[in-house]
């Protein structure tokens, strides 16, 4: 079991939304985030105070997903997120060591 | 013509001057005029509740909310109290060079019926009117000096700074411009509606009260960005809808002279709004919703002193200056004047207070299209408002001093460091603004 996570831009997340449902993910966890890599963050001006701000607003994704899934998952989520320009983000894939759904109990790959 | 035409040629007319004598005798109380004070002093509670509390609110951080528009409800309050206690007679109740008297203390001797001098001989208005517009008057000073101090002050401190001050430089400055026999008001100082009495007034108060405090925690390192910029332009919006009240109610009747005072308000603000907006686009390429706002109450503040007596086309050329001087104000001069006046009292209400005054004196000529008589002369009257500008200035900053230090002494200015970091809402009020 692997855990896919995508940070990505925000106007992107209906697509990717949509990407995973036709490679068959069930659900995944959306937060909101803040963060910068190559991109650059924008200036700030109240009154006689200027600030740099470095952050920008992303949305990170996570999914657990079958090992046999993986590949197309990512492929997916690459697909759909990808604009061509700086700030498209990154997607990491991290082991599971456990899964459970907690409503009935099932673990390991009955609960993906 | 025989004896008796003869008499009643000479008597006839002297019947009806003694007649018209009598008639003048009665003071009018005109119903227009007491409807238009009373929606007056309306407009002037609404601008500093919630006027006033939310165009600061919306620049302090969401933990310090509640801090604000507690400092301005209560000291609003507070001062309206005192007003009617003592600070009405002080300022209004009787003749004096600096300062009224008691006389008029708990607002004793004054009844429904009683009535307060208008700018018109024999009009008069409802005395209890005068003393409620000019009640809101004094709670409005007092809070904006709550800008000046936000985020870092004792709640008591804050109150009871406000209480020093209102009686020993508040008073003293309303009465010396505005009260019978004021040194100021009999110089011929011009001051419609408070440039001095209000915003020089708080301005350097806050100014000093700056000074004093300290800078707070992380200025000038960490990031302290206004929390809700929507709250500030409603609170904008408000004070400049608020201040048709606070200017032409000066004026005391329904007459011409409002009206004056009332298009006046609404050109200078406007003509500042577009050159801080313009001077912010020069500056750094681009206009600001905060400075549109600011802008909008630089020229409010400029206008009040002269907009009872400078014309339409004067009120556009001080709200110009006023817009443009102000942005100095709160840039380049904030910088260097190295104080952390956290929401630019100064800047703002001290400057456009400063400007404002001192073009009165030009504006008011009747060649530049004003109200002063034939005998004006734009030298001697801009000296005038000058010395009006440096009395004010001087007696606020000193009695703005000593009280801060007493108030130290007392029980300290500011709070814990820790309490200020977690934000005063908690700290001082056991509240948070947003729980969502």
């Amino acid at each position: 079991m692997k855990l896919v996570t995508a940070i990505i831009k925000p106007f992107k997340l209906d697509e990717v939304r949509e990407a995973l449902a036709g490679v068959g993910v069930q659900g995944i966890t959306v937060t909101e985030v803040k963060g910068f890599g190559r991109q650059k963050g924008h200036t700030e001006l109240y009154r006689g105070a200027e600030y740099v701000v470095d952050f920008l607003p992303k949305v990170k994704i996570e999914a657990a997903v079958p090992d046999e899934l993986t590949e197309r998952v990512v492929e997916a989520i690459e697909l759909a997120a990808r604009t061509g320009k700086i700030g498209d983000g990154k997607i990491f894939v991290t082991a599971v060591e456990q899964v459970l759904r907690i409503r009935t109990g099932e673990s390991g790959a009955a609960a993906l | 013509m025989n004896i008796f035409t003869k008499l009643a040629a000479v008597a006839l007319p002297a019947l009806a001057a003694s007649g018209a004598a009598l008639a003048q005798a009665a003071p009018v109380v005109d119903k227009g005029d007491v409807s238009w004070m009373m929606l007056s002093t309306l407009l002037v509670v609404m601008m500093t509740v919630p006027g006033l509390a939310l165009f600061y609110g919306g620049l302090v951080r969401s933990k310090n909310m509640l801090s604000i528009l507690m400092q301005v409800m209560v000291v609003f309050s507070l001062i309206a109290v005192l007003w009617a206690v003592y600070g009405y007679s002080l300022a209004f109740g009787a003749e004096g060079l600096i300062i009224g008297d008691l006389s008029k203390m708990f607002l004793l001797g004054i009844t429904p019926d009683s009535l307060a001098d208008t700018f018109t001989d024999n009009v008069k208005i409802p005395e209890y009117i005068f003393i409620a517009f000019q009640a809101t008057f004094a709670g409005i000073t007092c809070a904006l000096i709550c800008g000046s101090i936000a985020e870092r002050m004792k709640f008591a401190a804050v109150l009871l700074f406000c209480v020093l001050w209102f009686s020993f430089a508040y008073l003293p400055v309303a009465h010396m411009v505005w009260g019978a026999g004021g040194y100021l008001l009999d110089k011929g100082a011009l001051d419609f509606a408070g440039g001095t009495v209000v915003h020089i007034n708080s301005g350097v108060a806050g100014l000093v009260a700056a000074y004093v405090l300290g800078k707070r925690l992380g200025y000038g390192q960490e990031a302290i960005k206004p929390h809700n910029l929507t709250f500030t332009m409603v609170g904008a919006a408000m004070l400049w809808v608020g201040w048709f009240g606070f200017n032409a109610g000066s004026n005391l009747e329904a007459t011409s002279g409002a009206t004056l005072a009332f298009i006046n308000t609404l050109l200078a603000p406007a003509a500042a709004v577009l050159a801080w907006s313009l001077g912010e686009a020069l500056m750094r390429g681009q206009a600001s919703m905060l400075g549109a706002a600011s802008g909008a109450v630089a020229g409010l503040v400029g206008i009040t002193p002269a907009c009872g007596s400078v014309g339409p086309m004067g009120a556009i050329a001080i709200g110009l200056a006023a817009g443009f001087i102000c942005l100095w104000g709160v840039t380049g001069l904030k910088k260097m004047l190295g104080a952390d006046d956290t929401l630019d009292v100064f800047g703002i209400h001290g400057i456009g207070g400063i400007v404002g005054a001192l073009l009165t004196g030009v504006f008011s000529a009747p060649g530049l299209g004003g109200t002063g008589g034939d005998d004006f002369a734009i030298g001697a009257q801009v000296l005038v408002q000058a010395e009006g500008v440096l009395i004010t200035m001087v007696w606020s900053a000193v009695v703005a001093y000593i009280a801060l230090k007493v108030v130290s002494v007392v029980m300290g200015l500011r709070v814990a460091e820790e309490a200020e970091r977690e934000g005063l809402d908690i700290t001082s009020h056991g509240e948070s603004a947003y729980n969502g």
